[in-house]
């Protein structure tokens, strides 16, 4: 066991990268992930590694981008309207295949939304912008979650040279838990044979990385569908090896509840009140919402009388889960409407997924 | 077809770091003779193994068939951002620059470049200024000439609504980064020489440590024109250099700031 801490989540994420190795840190102040930005520039000169704030996101997606094409761990953190500005340079580094840690502290939306919690961002993330490709996305619950699940993400990055996307929100960041800080052991990489440092020890042998498959991937022996196929192959890799998720009391379940994030914990606390009440309910938790965990809920659609989906939207992720259940049952969205207030600062309660459970059974 | 026993003899071999490719430039285009320049500059220093190029988007990324160093194409715009994270990313220890054209740098990036300035990045910022966007088919750019025709701009450029060409190379000049900034054309032997001194110069800067460095060059584009290469290249002698006066605007060999708040 390592040493413990209290911190919050946003300072799980500057341990988590630490603890991953992450070297190069480039990132914007933007509420509520600015502990975050601080964390960095804090803590990173002291062990010799390197901080930068820039001058908008669009330039800290980019900076990220050459410093993994440099070879080193590199992350970025935001918030949401920000989130939208790295758009651009995220697919350019998908294009180019270099491995990166985005980290999305979710706030409302849209436009700048709000500066509390939701998590609107389901949709861009799991499906990214212009052209076709994914991010890897994941999505911790805790704070020793989300300081694993940094290190988790960089060692997907390099394992796919994609990158990984990790989403929490204004709860989960601004939340403290104790993190047992140790370091998360993985399978060995390969070399970063690819990285652009100068081609001297390479025998004057360039690398060359690009972004336009359609017009300099000739460059690399590719042709534009060689290149795409490469990368839905890559893309079909992820779907059959990185699935990952929380299952909780599904055997005898009538009715399955479906979170992630903070709205996993309050599903999760509704869940545990349901059994005890002497319900048949069941819990789904994603933690890679790309890939979606869909075997397993296509497993139960014929089996239980409903879903319900509780995310702090008007409702994004159930669309998913309708995608999969394909109308075998019923798919029920425990969503924004239904938070406690509604200001910003409302939030959907145990209580709240606890009555619809009841309405549903 | 050449005849097969050439009696011509080479007087000067291309330079070593420019790959052995044809050019995919059009008739007249002056990109490739600045990336003639840059082979025998890279050549000279001895930096081609030490040397990562972050090209832009537009005409002048061609420059990465020709020029066989470790290669990064940047989104429109988006060369400083990406040269920086390269740069830090190989903690300061590697020669990096980037290539623009004015579409590129002047417009889409030039928040991008400005912070690049600010920041005295250890860049060398290679401008080729042809005046037009060349690769979108010669619509207008920030550096169009007031009452230059361009699709985008077909009765001529109007300042009164599109207002003024930007002077990249005196503006950054007044960065206290920037170690170096010049304005060059290739539009003779002579002025060739001096574009290669001062890309030589730009470079010897991010070297020595110094700061962002930035070479400007005036470059034909007949096809934006509409002229026939020798025409292009007059029309820069006599219009281009009338709106961007050659010559160099900085050259330090420290980058400090004017004040500093003490104690802190």
């Amino acid at each position: 066991m390592g040493k413990k801490i209290l911190v919050s989540g946003n300072e799980a994420v500057g341990y988590g990268a630490i603890y991953a190795g992450c070297t190069h840190y480039f990132g914007y102040p933007i509420t509520p992930q600015n502990e975050v930005i601080e964390f960095f520039a804090r803590e990173f000169p002291k062990i010799g590694r390197s901080f930068l704030q820039a001058d908008s996101e669009v330039s800290s997606i980019n900076m990220v981008g050459g410093a993994a094409a440099a070879g080193v761990r590199a992350m970025t953190t935001t918030s949401s309207t920000a989130f939208s500005l790295m758009q651009e340079g995220l697919s350019a580094i998908a294009a180019m295949e270099v491995p990166c840690v985005v980290v999305d502290v979710q706030r409302g939306g849209p436009g700048a939304g709000s500066t509390q919690h939701a998590q609107m961002d389901y949709l861009l993330a799991t499906r990214g912008s212009h052209g076709d490709y994914f991010n890897m996305v994941l999505a911790p619950f805790s704070v020793q979650e989300t300081f694993e699940t940094i290190q988790l993400a960089f060692h997907l990055a390099d394992k796919y040279r994609h990158p990984v996307l990790v989403l929490t929100d204004g709860i989960m960041g601004q939340m403290e838990e104790s993190v047992d800080l140790k370091t998360v052991e993985f399978e060995p990489l390969p070399e970063k044979d690819w990285a652009v440092t100068g081609s001297r020890e390479r025998g004057l042998k360039r690398n060359f990385l690009h972004n336009s498959p359609g017009i300099l991937g000739f460059m690399t022996g590719d042709t534009y569908r060689s290149n795409l196929e490469r990368s839905y192959a890559k893309y079909k890799r992820m779907k059959d090896t990185e699935v990952r998720y929380q299952a909780k009391d599904l055997d005898d379940a009538e009715i399955i509840l479906i979170a992630y994030g903070s709205t996993a914990r309050v599903t999760a606390r509704a869940q545990y009140e349901a059994r005890a009440e002497g319900l048949k309910v069941g819990m789904i938790r994603p933690i890679t919402l790309w890939p979606f965990p869909t075997d397993i809920i296509k497993k139960y659609a014929e089996k239980v009388k409903g879903f319900i989906v509780v995310e702090d939207t008007m409702g994004q992720m159930v669309e998913d889960v309708k995608c999969v259940v394909a109308e075998k049952t019923e798919v029920h969205l425990v969503g924004f409407l239904d938070r406690h207030l509604p200001t910003s600062t409302g939030m959907i309660l145990p209580d709240v997924v606890l009555n619809r459970i009841k309405a549903v059974a | 077809m050449m005849a097969e026993a050439d009696s011509r003899k080479v007087l000067c071999e291309p330079p070593k770091s420019r790959l052995p490719v044809e050019s995919p430039l059009c008739p007249g285009c002056q990109h490739g003779v600045i990336g003639r320049i840059l082979g025998e500059v890279i050549d000279e220093l001895g930096i081609q193994g030490d040397t990562i190029c972050i090209a832009g988007v537009g005409c002048h990324a061609m420059i990465l068939f020709t020029t066989n160093v470790d290669f990064l194409q940047a989104l429109h715009g988006r060369a400083p951002g990406i040269g920086t994270g390269v740069k830090r990313g190989l903690n300061g220890k590697k020669i990096v620059f980037t290539v623009q054209g004015d579409g590129d740098l002047a417009s889409i990036g030039m928040g991008d470049i400005i912070h690049a300035a600010i920041r005295g990045e250890k860049l060398t910022v290679i401008f080729c200024n042809n005046s037009a966007y060349g690769t979108t088919g010669g619509q207008m750019a920030p550096t169009t000439l007031v009452g230059q025709s361009t699709t985008t701009s077909p009765g001529g450029r109007q300042y009164e609504s599109a207002g003024f060409p930007v002077h990249i190379a005196e503006l950054l000049a007044t960065f206290p980064g920037v170690a170096y900034s010049a304005r060059c054309a290739v539009t003779s032997l002579a002025e060739y020489a001096k574009t290669k001194k001062a890309l030589k110069t730009a470079f010897q800067k991010q070297i020595d440590g110094v700061g962002l460095s930035i070479v400007e060059i005036l470059s034909a584009c007949p096809p934006s024109l509409k002229l026939n290469s020798v025409k292009a290249v007059e029309w820069i002698k006599e219009h281009m250099m009338a709106e961007f006066p050659l010559g160099e605007f900085k050259n330090v060999d420290e980058t400090l700031p004017a004040y500093i708040l003490k104690g802190s």
